[in-house]
Protein backbone atom coordinates (compact mmCIF):
# COMPACT_ATOMS: atom_id res chain seq x y z
CA UNK A 1 0.00 0.00 0.00
CA UNK A 2 1.42 3.42 -0.80
CA UNK A 3 2.48 5.62 2.06
CA UNK A 4 -0.20 8.30 1.69
CA UNK A 5 -2.85 5.62 2.13
CA UNK A 6 -1.08 4.21 5.18
CA UNK A 7 -1.02 7.69 6.72
CA UNK A 8 -4.70 8.03 5.80
CA UNK A 9 -5.51 4.82 7.70
CA UNK A 10 -3.74 6.19 10.76
CA UNK A 11 -5.57 9.52 10.47
CA UNK A 12 -8.93 7.80 10.13
CA UNK A 13 -8.31 5.57 13.14
CA UNK A 14 -7.00 8.48 15.18
CA UNK A 15 -10.26 10.27 14.52
CA UNK A 16 -12.54 7.26 14.95
CA UNK A 17 -11.07 3.99 16.13
CA UNK A 18 -14.47 2.28 15.85
CA UNK A 19 -14.20 2.20 12.04
CA UNK A 20 -14.16 -1.33 10.68
CA UNK A 21 -11.59 -2.49 8.16
CA UNK A 22 -14.40 -2.67 5.56
CA UNK A 23 -15.35 0.93 6.22
CA UNK A 24 -11.75 2.12 6.07
CA UNK A 25 -11.34 0.15 2.87
CA UNK A 26 -14.28 1.87 1.20
CA UNK A 27 -13.11 5.29 2.44
CA UNK A 28 -9.64 4.97 0.95
CA UNK A 29 -10.47 2.70 -1.98
CA UNK A 30 -8.63 -0.45 -0.82
CA UNK A 31 -9.78 -3.98 -0.06
CA UNK A 32 -10.80 -4.71 3.54
CA UNK A 33 -8.31 -7.58 3.74
CA UNK A 34 -5.45 -5.26 2.77
CA UNK A 35 -6.52 -2.79 5.44
CA UNK A 36 -6.60 -5.59 8.02
CA UNK A 37 -3.07 -6.62 7.09
CA UNK A 38 -1.84 -3.03 7.20
CA UNK A 39 -3.42 -2.31 10.60
CA UNK A 40 -1.86 -5.49 11.94
CA UNK A 41 1.56 -4.38 10.73
CA UNK A 42 1.13 -0.87 12.12
CA UNK A 43 0.17 -2.31 15.49
CA UNK A 44 3.05 -4.75 15.52
CA UNK A 45 5.52 -2.02 14.64
CA UNK A 46 4.19 0.23 17.38
CA UNK A 47 2.58 2.98 15.28
CA UNK A 48 -0.80 2.11 16.73
CA UNK A 49 -0.37 1.93 20.49
CA UNK A 50 -3.96 1.44 21.65
CA UNK A 51 -7.59 2.42 21.16
CA UNK A 52 -9.62 4.69 23.44
CA UNK A 53 -12.93 6.52 23.48
CA UNK A 54 -12.88 10.31 23.80
CA UNK A 55 -15.11 11.14 26.75
CA UNK A 56 -16.36 14.51 27.83
CA UNK A 57 -15.95 13.98 31.56
CA UNK A 58 -17.09 17.53 32.15
CA UNK A 59 -20.63 16.21 31.63
CA UNK A 60 -20.31 13.95 34.65
CA UNK A 61 -19.93 16.90 37.01
CA UNK A 62 -17.68 14.87 39.26
CA UNK A 63 -15.33 16.54 41.73
CA UNK A 64 -12.33 15.65 39.68
CA UNK A 65 -10.00 17.62 37.49
CA UNK A 66 -7.25 17.23 34.95
CA UNK A 67 -3.87 18.80 35.59
CA UNK A 68 -0.82 19.73 33.62
CA UNK A 69 2.33 19.73 35.71
CA UNK A 70 5.40 21.51 34.43
CA UNK A 71 8.48 19.69 35.66
CA UNK A 72 12.05 20.96 35.72
CA UNK A 73 14.77 18.38 36.09
CA UNK A 74 18.54 18.34 36.56
CA UNK A 75 19.82 15.31 34.66
CA UNK A 76 22.52 13.42 36.52
CA UNK A 77 25.60 11.84 35.07
CA UNK A 78 24.07 8.45 34.49
CA UNK A 79 20.42 9.50 34.48
CA UNK A 80 19.40 11.43 31.37
CA UNK A 81 16.01 12.76 30.28
CA UNK A 82 14.78 9.40 29.00
CA UNK A 83 15.45 7.64 32.29
CA UNK A 84 13.76 10.39 34.32
CA UNK A 85 10.77 10.40 31.97
CA UNK A 86 10.41 6.65 32.36
CA UNK A 87 10.43 7.01 36.15
CA UNK A 88 7.61 9.56 35.91
CA UNK A 89 5.66 7.55 33.37
CA UNK A 90 5.63 4.52 35.65
CA UNK A 91 3.31 6.23 38.13
CA UNK A 92 -0.19 4.96 37.63
CA UNK A 93 -1.68 8.44 38.08
CA UNK A 94 0.15 9.81 35.06
CA UNK A 95 -1.71 9.74 31.77
CA UNK A 96 0.88 11.45 29.57
CA UNK A 97 4.48 12.64 29.71
CA UNK A 98 6.03 14.91 27.08
CA UNK A 99 9.58 16.28 26.79
CA UNK A 100 9.23 19.99 26.07
CA UNK A 101 11.32 22.81 24.66
CA UNK A 102 11.19 26.12 26.54
CA UNK A 103 11.23 27.07 30.18
CA UNK A 104 10.58 23.63 31.63
CA UNK A 105 11.52 20.08 30.68
CA UNK A 106 8.54 17.75 31.02
CA UNK A 107 4.83 18.24 30.77
CA UNK A 108 3.09 15.64 32.91
CA UNK A 109 -0.65 15.15 32.48
CA UNK A 110 -3.00 13.80 35.12
CA UNK A 111 -6.62 13.07 34.33
CA UNK A 112 -9.73 12.77 36.51
CA UNK A 113 -8.09 13.17 39.88
CA UNK A 114 -9.36 14.92 42.97
CA UNK A 115 -7.43 17.94 44.29
CA UNK A 116 -6.19 15.76 47.12
CA UNK A 117 -4.96 13.07 44.76
CA UNK A 118 -3.17 15.64 42.62
CA UNK A 119 -1.43 17.37 45.51
CA UNK A 120 -0.50 14.05 47.07
CA UNK A 121 1.00 12.92 43.79
CA UNK A 122 3.04 16.11 43.38
CA UNK A 123 4.35 16.29 46.94
CA UNK A 124 4.78 12.68 47.76
CA UNK A 125 5.74 11.11 44.49
CA UNK A 126 6.92 13.53 41.85
CA UNK A 127 8.84 16.05 43.97
CA UNK A 128 10.69 13.32 45.81
CA UNK A 129 12.35 11.95 42.69
CA UNK A 130 16.02 12.86 43.02
CA UNK A 131 16.49 14.54 39.64
CA UNK A 132 13.52 16.86 39.90
CA UNK A 133 14.36 20.46 40.69
CA UNK A 134 10.91 22.07 40.50
CA UNK A 135 7.25 21.67 39.57
CA UNK A 136 4.39 23.98 38.69
CA UNK A 137 0.85 22.58 38.63
CA UNK A 138 -1.91 23.93 36.40
CA UNK A 139 -5.50 22.77 36.60
CA UNK A 140 -7.42 22.32 33.39
CA UNK A 141 -10.69 24.13 33.97
CA UNK A 142 -12.64 23.00 30.96
CA UNK A 143 -12.02 21.14 27.72
CA UNK A 144 -13.47 22.59 24.55
CA UNK A 145 -11.76 20.37 22.06
CA UNK A 146 -9.81 17.18 22.64
CA UNK A 147 -8.35 14.71 20.15
CA UNK A 148 -9.73 16.94 17.38
CA UNK A 149 -13.25 16.55 18.72
CA UNK A 150 -15.17 19.68 19.67
CA UNK A 151 -17.10 19.09 22.86
CA UNK A 152 -20.51 20.24 24.04
CA UNK A 153 -22.31 22.90 22.04
CA UNK A 154 -19.70 22.79 19.31
CA UNK A 155 -21.08 19.52 17.96
CA UNK A 156 -24.60 20.76 17.32
CA UNK A 157 -25.87 20.79 13.74
CA UNK A 158 -27.09 24.34 13.29
CA UNK A 159 -28.47 23.84 9.81
CA UNK A 160 -32.16 24.26 9.16
CA UNK A 161 -34.21 21.68 7.24
CA UNK A 162 -35.28 23.27 4.00
CA UNK A 163 -37.08 22.24 0.88
CA UNK A 164 -34.33 23.57 -1.38
CA UNK B 1 -61.70 41.06 4.38
CA UNK B 2 -60.97 39.74 0.94
CA UNK B 3 -57.65 40.96 -0.45
CA UNK B 4 -57.22 41.53 -4.16
CA UNK B 5 -55.88 38.44 -5.94
CA UNK B 6 -52.23 37.51 -5.94
CA UNK B 7 -50.09 37.10 -9.01
CA UNK B 8 -51.65 34.50 -11.30
CA UNK B 9 -48.38 32.95 -12.36
CA UNK B 10 -47.30 32.61 -8.76
CA UNK B 11 -50.59 30.94 -7.92
CA UNK B 12 -50.07 28.53 -10.81
CA UNK B 13 -46.82 27.23 -9.34
CA UNK B 14 -47.46 24.00 -7.49
CA UNK B 15 -46.05 23.76 -3.99
CA UNK B 16 -42.73 21.97 -3.92
CA UNK B 17 -43.05 18.22 -4.21
CA UNK B 18 -40.34 17.99 -1.62
CA UNK B 19 -42.52 17.79 1.44
CA UNK B 20 -41.01 17.71 4.84
CA UNK B 21 -43.14 17.63 7.96
CA UNK B 22 -40.97 19.96 9.97
CA UNK B 23 -42.81 19.22 13.22
CA UNK B 24 -41.73 15.57 13.08
CA UNK B 25 -38.10 16.58 12.84
CA UNK B 26 -38.03 17.64 16.49
CA UNK B 27 -37.99 13.99 17.49
CA UNK B 28 -34.37 13.38 18.60
CA UNK B 29 -34.48 9.91 17.03
CA UNK B 30 -35.01 11.37 13.58
CA UNK B 31 -31.96 11.33 11.33
CA UNK B 32 -32.00 13.55 8.28
CA UNK B 33 -29.70 13.00 5.31
CA UNK B 34 -31.55 15.53 3.24
CA UNK B 35 -29.86 18.89 3.64
CA UNK B 36 -28.15 20.35 0.60
CA UNK B 37 -25.62 22.56 2.31
CA UNK B 38 -22.15 21.86 3.69
CA UNK B 39 -22.02 20.52 7.24
CA UNK B 40 -18.76 22.41 7.76
CA UNK B 41 -18.75 25.78 9.41
CA UNK B 42 -17.21 28.62 7.41
CA UNK B 43 -13.41 28.37 7.79
CA UNK B 44 -12.48 30.62 10.67
CA UNK B 45 -10.10 32.86 8.73
CA UNK B 46 -12.95 33.81 6.40
CA UNK B 47 -15.34 34.50 9.27
CA UNK B 48 -12.70 36.66 10.93
CA UNK B 49 -12.41 38.78 7.79
CA UNK B 50 -16.15 39.37 8.04
CA UNK B 51 -15.87 40.29 11.71
CA UNK B 52 -13.01 42.70 10.94
CA UNK B 53 -15.09 44.35 8.23
CA UNK B 54 -17.71 45.14 10.87
CA UNK B 55 -15.07 46.29 13.36
CA UNK B 56 -13.61 48.66 10.78
CA UNK B 57 -16.99 50.09 9.98
CA UNK B 58 -17.53 48.64 6.51
CA UNK B 59 -21.25 48.49 7.10
CA UNK B 60 -22.33 50.54 4.08
CA UNK B 61 -23.59 49.54 0.64
CA UNK B 62 -20.79 48.45 -1.67
CA UNK B 63 -20.53 49.32 -5.38
CA UNK B 64 -23.65 47.86 -6.96
CA UNK B 65 -21.58 45.39 -9.01
CA UNK B 66 -19.63 44.36 -5.91
CA UNK B 67 -16.43 45.47 -4.19
CA UNK B 68 -13.79 46.13 -6.87
CA UNK B 69 -11.29 44.07 -4.85
CA UNK B 70 -13.68 41.12 -4.81
CA UNK B 71 -14.39 41.37 -8.54
CA UNK B 72 -10.62 41.33 -9.14
CA UNK B 73 -10.27 38.23 -6.96
CA UNK B 74 -13.15 36.48 -8.74
CA UNK B 75 -11.67 37.32 -12.13
CA UNK B 76 -8.32 35.89 -11.08
CA UNK B 77 -9.87 32.83 -9.39
CA UNK B 78 -11.94 31.70 -12.38
CA UNK B 79 -8.95 32.26 -14.63
CA UNK B 80 -6.51 30.16 -12.62
CA UNK B 81 -8.98 27.34 -11.96
CA UNK B 82 -11.09 27.13 -15.07
CA UNK B 83 -9.22 29.12 -17.69
CA UNK B 84 -12.00 31.72 -17.94
CA UNK B 85 -11.26 35.30 -18.90
CA UNK B 86 -13.55 37.95 -17.47
CA UNK B 87 -12.77 41.62 -16.91
CA UNK B 88 -13.31 42.55 -13.28
CA UNK B 89 -14.56 45.96 -14.38
CA UNK B 90 -17.60 45.00 -16.44
CA UNK B 91 -17.83 41.23 -16.87
CA UNK B 92 -18.28 40.24 -13.22
CA UNK B 93 -21.28 40.93 -11.01
CA UNK B 94 -21.45 40.01 -7.32
CA UNK B 95 -24.89 38.77 -6.29
CA UNK B 96 -26.84 37.63 -3.25
CA UNK B 97 -26.02 33.98 -3.70
CA UNK B 98 -25.92 32.18 -7.02
CA UNK B 99 -29.71 32.17 -6.61
CA UNK B 100 -29.99 35.87 -7.32
CA UNK B 101 -27.77 35.48 -10.37
CA UNK B 102 -30.10 32.80 -11.74
CA UNK B 103 -33.17 34.96 -11.16
CA UNK B 104 -31.49 38.04 -12.68
CA UNK B 105 -30.59 36.14 -15.80
CA UNK B 106 -34.10 34.86 -16.39
CA UNK B 107 -35.50 38.33 -15.77
CA UNK B 108 -33.02 40.00 -18.09
CA UNK B 109 -33.57 37.59 -20.96
CA UNK B 110 -37.02 35.99 -20.94
CA UNK B 111 -40.13 37.30 -22.65
CA UNK B 112 -43.52 35.72 -22.27
CA UNK B 113 -43.68 32.37 -24.04
CA UNK B 114 -39.92 31.92 -24.31
CA UNK B 115 -38.83 28.38 -23.61
CA UNK B 116 -36.16 27.34 -21.13
CA UNK B 117 -34.61 23.91 -21.58
CA UNK B 118 -33.93 22.24 -18.25
CA UNK B 119 -32.26 18.83 -17.91
CA UNK B 120 -34.41 16.76 -15.56
CA UNK B 121 -34.25 15.69 -12.77
CA UNK B 122 -33.22 19.17 -11.72
CA UNK B 123 -32.54 21.42 -8.78
CA UNK B 124 -36.00 22.76 -8.02
CA UNK B 125 -35.55 26.54 -8.28
CA UNK B 126 -35.17 27.02 -12.01
CA UNK B 127 -38.66 25.98 -13.11
CA UNK B 128 -40.71 28.22 -10.78
CA UNK B 129 -38.57 31.27 -11.57
CA UNK B 130 -39.19 30.72 -15.29
CA UNK B 131 -42.93 30.28 -14.71
CA UNK B 132 -43.11 33.50 -12.69
CA UNK B 133 -41.85 35.41 -15.71
CA UNK B 134 -44.28 33.80 -18.13
CA UNK B 135 -41.59 31.58 -19.58
CA UNK B 136 -42.17 27.93 -20.43
CA UNK B 137 -40.14 25.08 -18.96
CA UNK B 138 -39.08 22.42 -21.47
CA UNK B 139 -37.76 19.38 -19.62
CA UNK B 140 -34.95 17.37 -21.23
CA UNK B 141 -34.66 14.02 -19.47
CA UNK B 142 -31.17 12.93 -18.46
CA UNK B 143 -30.73 9.21 -17.88
CA UNK B 144 -28.73 7.00 -15.61
CA UNK B 145 -27.44 4.83 -18.46
CA UNK B 146 -25.87 8.00 -19.87
CA UNK B 147 -24.42 8.84 -16.45
CA UNK B 148 -27.07 11.58 -16.16
CA UNK B 149 -25.13 13.63 -18.71
CA UNK B 150 -27.18 15.75 -21.09
CA UNK B 151 -27.07 14.18 -24.58
CA UNK B 152 -26.93 16.49 -27.61
CA UNK B 153 -29.55 14.44 -29.48
CA UNK B 154 -32.01 14.73 -26.56
CA UNK B 155 -31.36 18.45 -26.41
CA UNK B 156 -31.83 18.81 -30.14
CA UNK B 157 -35.18 17.01 -29.98
CA UNK B 158 -36.51 19.30 -27.25
CA UNK B 159 -35.59 22.52 -29.04
CA UNK B 160 -38.32 24.55 -30.76
CA UNK B 161 -38.19 27.99 -32.41
CA UNK B 162 -39.22 29.43 -29.03
CA UNK B 163 -36.29 27.89 -27.15
CA UNK B 164 -34.09 30.61 -25.72
CA UNK B 165 -32.09 29.40 -22.73
CA UNK B 166 -30.45 26.10 -21.77
CA UNK B 167 -29.80 25.61 -18.07
CA UNK B 168 -26.77 23.50 -17.22
CA UNK B 169 -26.10 22.63 -13.61
CA UNK B 170 -23.03 20.45 -13.59
CA UNK B 171 -21.72 19.11 -11.20
CA UNK B 172 -25.33 18.18 -10.89
CA UNK B 173 -27.85 18.38 -8.10
CA UNK B 174 -29.50 15.89 -7.38
CA UNK B 175 -27.52 13.18 -9.23
CA UNK B 176 -23.88 14.14 -8.65
CA UNK B 177 -23.22 13.79 -12.39
CA UNK B 178 -20.56 15.85 -14.16
CA UNK B 179 -19.95 16.88 -17.76
CA UNK B 180 -16.50 16.34 -19.16
CA UNK B 181 -14.88 18.39 -21.87
CA UNK B 182 -15.97 15.94 -24.62
CA UNK B 183 -19.58 16.15 -23.43
CA UNK B 184 -19.49 19.95 -23.55
CA UNK B 185 -17.89 19.86 -26.99
CA UNK B 186 -20.75 17.71 -28.28
CA UNK B 187 -23.36 20.08 -26.83
CA UNK B 188 -21.78 23.34 -27.99
CA UNK B 189 -22.62 22.96 -31.73
CA UNK B 190 -26.31 22.34 -30.92
CA UNK B 191 -26.38 25.39 -28.68
CA UNK B 192 -24.75 27.56 -31.33
CA UNK B 193 -26.89 26.21 -34.13
CA UNK B 194 -30.07 27.20 -32.30
CA UNK B 195 -28.59 30.41 -30.93
CA UNK B 196 -29.34 29.61 -27.29
CA UNK B 197 -28.14 31.33 -24.17
CA UNK B 198 -26.61 28.96 -21.61
CA UNK B 199 -27.06 29.51 -17.90
CA UNK B 200 -24.23 27.45 -16.48
CA UNK B 201 -24.82 27.10 -12.76
CA UNK B 202 -21.45 25.77 -11.65
CA UNK B 203 -21.92 26.21 -7.92
CA UNK B 204 -20.46 22.74 -7.22
CA UNK B 205 -17.44 23.19 -9.52
CA UNK B 206 -14.91 22.83 -6.69
CA UNK B 207 -16.49 19.58 -5.56
CA UNK B 208 -15.47 17.09 -8.20
CA UNK B 209 -13.73 13.87 -7.33
CA UNK B 210 -10.90 12.74 -9.51
CA UNK B 211 -11.73 14.72 -12.63
CA UNK B 212 -11.15 18.44 -12.83
CA UNK B 213 -14.23 20.49 -13.56
CA UNK B 214 -14.48 22.02 -17.03
CA UNK B 215 -16.71 25.04 -17.62
CA UNK B 216 -18.95 25.46 -20.66
CA UNK B 217 -17.75 29.06 -20.80
CA UNK B 218 -14.18 27.90 -21.46
CA UNK B 219 -15.08 26.42 -24.86
CA UNK B 220 -14.33 28.47 -28.01
CA UNK B 221 -17.05 31.03 -28.81
CA UNK B 222 -19.14 30.00 -25.80
CA UNK B 223 -18.25 32.89 -23.49
CA UNK B 224 -20.45 35.36 -25.37
CA UNK B 225 -23.62 33.28 -24.90
CA UNK B 226 -22.85 31.65 -21.52
CA UNK B 227 -23.89 33.11 -18.22
CA UNK B 228 -21.39 31.59 -15.81
CA UNK B 229 -22.80 31.43 -12.30
CA UNK B 230 -21.06 30.35 -9.12
CA UNK B 231 -20.75 31.36 -5.50
CA UNK B 232 -19.20 30.85 -2.11
CA UNK B 233 -21.80 28.62 -0.45
CA UNK B 234 -20.48 25.24 -1.49
CA UNK B 235 -16.77 25.87 -2.12
CA UNK B 236 -16.20 27.77 1.11
CA UNK B 237 -19.11 26.59 3.27
CA UNK B 238 -20.60 30.09 3.29
CA UNK B 239 -24.31 29.45 2.69
CA UNK B 240 -25.50 31.89 5.35
CA UNK B 241 -23.36 34.72 3.97
CA UNK B 242 -25.54 34.74 0.84
CA UNK B 243 -22.93 35.52 -1.76
CA UNK B 244 -22.52 34.46 -5.35
CA UNK B 245 -21.36 35.87 -8.65
CA UNK B 246 -22.08 35.84 -12.32
CA UNK B 247 -19.59 36.31 -15.13
CA UNK B 248 -20.41 36.84 -18.78
CA UNK B 249 -19.88 39.16 -21.71
CA UNK B 250 -19.97 42.89 -21.09
CA UNK B 251 -23.31 43.14 -22.86
CA UNK B 252 -25.03 40.42 -20.84
CA UNK B 253 -23.61 41.63 -17.52
CA UNK B 254 -24.83 45.17 -18.27
CA UNK B 255 -28.38 43.83 -18.61
CA UNK B 256 -28.18 41.71 -15.47
CA UNK B 257 -26.72 44.63 -13.58
CA UNK B 258 -29.64 46.80 -14.55
CA UNK B 259 -32.08 44.40 -12.85
CA UNK B 260 -29.73 43.95 -9.88
CA UNK B 261 -29.48 47.71 -9.31
CA UNK B 262 -33.24 48.04 -8.93
CA UNK B 263 -33.98 44.79 -7.14
CA UNK B 264 -31.01 44.33 -4.83
CA UNK B 265 -28.85 47.49 -4.88
CA UNK B 266 -25.80 45.49 -3.80
CA UNK B 267 -24.75 42.22 -2.19
CA UNK B 268 -23.94 42.32 1.56
CA UNK B 269 -20.72 44.29 2.06
CA UNK B 270 -19.58 42.32 5.09
CA UNK B 271 -19.92 39.04 3.23
CA UNK B 272 -17.93 40.47 0.36
CA UNK B 273 -14.99 41.25 2.63
CA UNK B 274 -15.11 37.69 3.92
CA UNK B 275 -15.24 36.43 0.33
CA UNK B 276 -12.08 38.34 -0.62
CA UNK B 277 -10.30 36.49 2.18
CA UNK B 278 -11.81 33.20 1.00
CA UNK B 279 -10.46 33.55 -2.54
CA UNK B 280 -7.09 34.96 -1.45
CA UNK B 281 -6.11 32.61 1.34
CA UNK B 282 -8.50 29.72 1.82
CA UNK B 283 -8.37 27.45 -1.17
CA UNK B 284 -6.69 24.89 1.07
CA UNK B 285 -9.86 24.78 3.15
CA UNK B 286 -11.87 23.91 0.05
CA UNK B 287 -9.57 20.99 -0.66
CA UNK B 288 -9.84 19.73 2.91
CA UNK B 289 -13.62 19.75 2.69
CA UNK B 290 -13.56 18.18 -0.75
CA UNK B 291 -11.37 15.34 0.54
CA UNK B 292 -13.80 14.74 3.39
CA UNK B 293 -16.76 14.64 0.98
CA UNK B 294 -14.84 12.28 -1.26
CA UNK B 295 -14.27 9.81 1.58
CA UNK B 296 -17.94 9.86 2.47
CA UNK B 297 -18.91 9.50 -1.19
CA UNK B 298 -16.80 6.39 -1.60
CA UNK B 299 -18.14 4.95 1.62
CA UNK B 300 -21.77 5.67 0.76
CA UNK B 301 -21.71 4.28 -2.79
CA UNK B 302 -20.04 1.08 -1.60
CA UNK B 303 -22.33 0.72 1.41
CA UNK B 304 -25.49 1.25 -0.68
CA UNK B 305 -24.37 -1.39 -3.14
CA UNK B 306 -23.50 -3.74 -0.29
CA UNK B 307 -27.06 -3.51 1.05
CA UNK B 308 -28.45 -4.17 -2.41
CA UNK B 309 -29.34 -0.78 -3.92
CA UNK B 310 -27.98 0.04 -7.34
CA UNK B 311 -26.21 3.35 -7.22
CA UNK B 312 -24.76 5.55 -9.93
CA UNK B 313 -21.25 6.68 -8.96
CA UNK B 314 -21.46 10.44 -8.53
CA UNK B 315 -18.36 12.39 -9.58
CA UNK B 316 -19.32 15.77 -8.18
CA UNK B 317 -21.44 17.76 -5.69
CA UNK B 318 -22.38 15.99 -2.42
CA UNK B 319 -25.32 13.80 -3.32
CA UNK B 320 -25.84 10.17 -4.23
CA UNK B 321 -28.92 9.23 -6.21
CA UNK B 322 -29.53 5.51 -5.76
CA UNK B 323 -32.27 3.71 -7.66
CA UNK B 324 -35.01 2.20 -5.51
CA UNK B 325 -36.89 0.68 -8.45
CA UNK B 326 -36.20 -2.91 -7.43
CA UNK B 327 -38.10 -2.41 -4.16
CA UNK B 328 -41.32 -2.01 -6.14
CA UNK B 329 -42.07 1.18 -4.23
CA UNK B 330 -42.46 4.62 -5.72
CA UNK B 331 -40.02 7.28 -4.56
CA UNK B 332 -42.72 8.86 -2.42
CA UNK B 333 -43.68 5.53 -0.85
CA UNK B 334 -40.06 4.65 -0.17
CA UNK B 335 -39.31 7.97 1.52
CA UNK B 336 -42.53 8.07 3.52
CA UNK B 337 -42.29 4.49 4.75
CA UNK B 338 -38.59 4.85 5.54
CA UNK B 339 -39.39 7.91 7.59
CA UNK B 340 -42.31 6.27 9.41
CA UNK B 341 -40.51 3.02 10.18
CA UNK B 342 -36.90 4.06 10.61
CA UNK B 343 -37.14 7.79 11.22
CA UNK B 344 -34.69 8.48 8.42
CA UNK B 345 -35.38 11.43 6.15
CA UNK B 346 -34.27 11.31 2.50
CA UNK B 347 -35.63 13.25 -0.46
CA UNK B 348 -37.79 11.48 -3.04
CA UNK B 349 -36.28 11.65 -6.52
CA UNK B 350 -39.50 12.87 -8.13
CA UNK B 351 -39.20 16.02 -6.00
CA UNK B 352 -36.69 17.01 -8.69
CA UNK B 353 -39.14 16.40 -11.51
CA UNK B 354 -40.94 13.32 -12.80
CA UNK B 355 -37.69 12.11 -14.33
CA UNK B 356 -36.43 11.51 -10.80
CA UNK B 357 -39.10 8.89 -10.09
CA UNK B 358 -37.55 5.63 -8.94
CA UNK B 359 -34.69 7.34 -7.16
CA UNK B 360 -33.96 8.97 -3.81
CA UNK B 361 -31.44 11.66 -3.02
CA UNK B 362 -29.07 11.21 -0.12
CA UNK B 363 -26.85 14.11 0.88
CA UNK B 364 -23.40 13.32 2.20
CA UNK B 365 -22.95 16.71 3.79
CA UNK B 366 -23.08 14.73 7.03
CA UNK B 367 -20.50 13.15 9.30
CA UNK B 368 -19.46 9.60 8.58
CA UNK B 369 -21.15 8.50 11.81
CA UNK B 370 -24.48 9.78 10.59
CA UNK B 371 -24.03 8.20 7.18
CA UNK B 372 -23.23 4.87 8.82
CA UNK B 373 -26.35 5.12 10.95
CA UNK B 374 -28.36 6.05 7.85
CA UNK B 375 -27.10 2.97 6.01
CA UNK B 376 -27.99 0.82 9.02
CA UNK B 377 -31.55 2.14 8.94
CA UNK B 378 -31.97 1.74 5.16
CA UNK B 379 -30.61 -1.79 5.38
CA UNK B 380 -33.09 -2.68 8.13
CA UNK B 381 -35.92 -1.10 6.14
CA UNK B 382 -35.03 -3.04 2.98
CA UNK B 383 -35.09 -6.32 4.88
CA UNK B 384 -38.56 -5.64 6.22
CA UNK B 385 -40.39 -4.57 3.06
Amino acid sequence: MDNTKVVKILELLEKDSSLTDEEIGSLIGEKAADVTAEVKRLTKEGFICGYQAVIDWGKENEEKADALIEVKVSPQKDKGFDAIANDIAKFDEVSAVYLMSGSYDFAVMLERKTMKEISKFVFEKLATLPSISGTSTHFILRKYKDHKIVMGEGTKDRRVERIL
Amino acid sequence: MKLPPFNKRLESIEPSRIKIDFTKLKDPEVLSLSIGEPDFETPWGISQAGIEAIQHGYTFYSDDAGLPSLREEISSYVKRHYGLHYEAKDEVLVTVGASEAIDLTFRAILNEGDEVLIPMPSYISYGPLVTLLGGVVKPVVIKEDKKFRLQPEDLEKAITPKSKILVLNYPHNPTGAILEKEDLERLAPVIKKHNLYVISDEIYAELTYGKKHVSMASLPDMKERTIYISGFSKAFAMTGWRLGYVCSSKEIIAHLRKVHQYAMLAAPTISQFAAVEALKNNEGETYKMRDAYDERRKYLVQALRDIGLSCFTPEGAFYVFPSIKKTGLTSDQFVTQLFDKEKLLLIAGNGFGEAGEGYVRISYAYSLDKLKEGIRRISKFLKEI
